[in-house]
């Protein structure tokens, strides 16, 4: 099972997922992110999905769920980057990802969290 | 045609790749695509998770007017569902899920057949076609 990395920088946690995701991986995530805000006491998540090609059920119940999580850190996760053809695919499976942001980009995803001080 | 094995999560991004590359080789639209692998993965993970595993198959057809298309197969020969319309409504979940793996596969492509007899395993007929 490959983890996916979780970066600090300033009072944000960074997560690029690069890999093609199975589900250990993603519950793997969750379980690491959860620490990293414990420890950190980081305002913001960002979660950067440009190089996600699917986004299935489970990983869209992981987004939420890691809304939820950050939310009880007092953070608040902001998904970046996702593909045209997720969005659309997403949206015709029936998920709406409710609770979690959304940016074009990293840096939009960065305005979002800097705002909220 | 490629056959492959569904026995763990590795193997279920196996079967993406290759749903990918056959979809992708075939001439199907980046979106559909998409939607072909994710409805994919949702039926491979229903396989393993649910069916105590199986096998998928990816398989390139033709219709009869020419157009080309991608069918998936999976099947396992694990408990079976006993009630599959209502396996079929959306927000039904045996409690791990949100509900929307099968009801949500079923929306993102164009023929969907599901049969299961209760002790006897699950199949999954899929495909999607090139525009």
């Amino acid at each position: 099972m490959e983890r996916v990395p979780i970066l600090t920088i300033g009072q944000t946690l960074f997560v690029s997922i690069q890999i093609d995701l199975q589900d250990e991986s993603v519950i793997r995530l969750q379980e690491d992110l959860a620490e990293e805000l414990a420890a950190t006491g980081a305002h913001g998540v960002i979660i950067d999905i440009t190089a996600v090609e699917i986004v299935d059920s489970f990983v869209g119940r992981m987004l939420t769920t890691i809304g939820s999580i950050s939310r009880l850190f007092d953070a608040e996760t902001v998904l970046v980057g996702m593909r045209p053809a997720v969005a659309i695919t997403l949206t015709e499976l029936g998920l709406s990802l409710r609770g979690v942001r959304t940016a074009l980009n990293a840096e939009k995803g960065l305005e979002i969290l800097n705002g909220k001080s | 045609m490629d056959e492959l094995p569904i026995r763990s999560g590795d193997d279920v991004v196996r079967v993406r790749q290759s749903v990918r590359n056959a979809a992708a080789d075939n001439g199907l639209s980046l979106v559909d695509q998409t939607k072909l692998v994710t409805a994919a993965s949702e039926l491979a993970r229903n396989t393993l998770v649910h069916g105590g595993g199986g096998m998928a198959r990816v398989e390139v057809v033709k219709s009869a007017t020419g157009r080309v298309g991608v069918k998936l197969y999976f099947t396992d020969e694990g408990p079976g569902i006993p009630d599959i319309e209502l396996a079929l409504t959306d927000g039904w979940t045996t409690g791990t899920g949100l509900g929307l793996g099968l009801s949500g596969a079923r929306r993102l492509v164009d023929e969907f057949e599901l049969t299961s007899k209760p002790g006897a395993g699950t199949s999954a007929v899929v495909v999607k076609w090139s525009r």
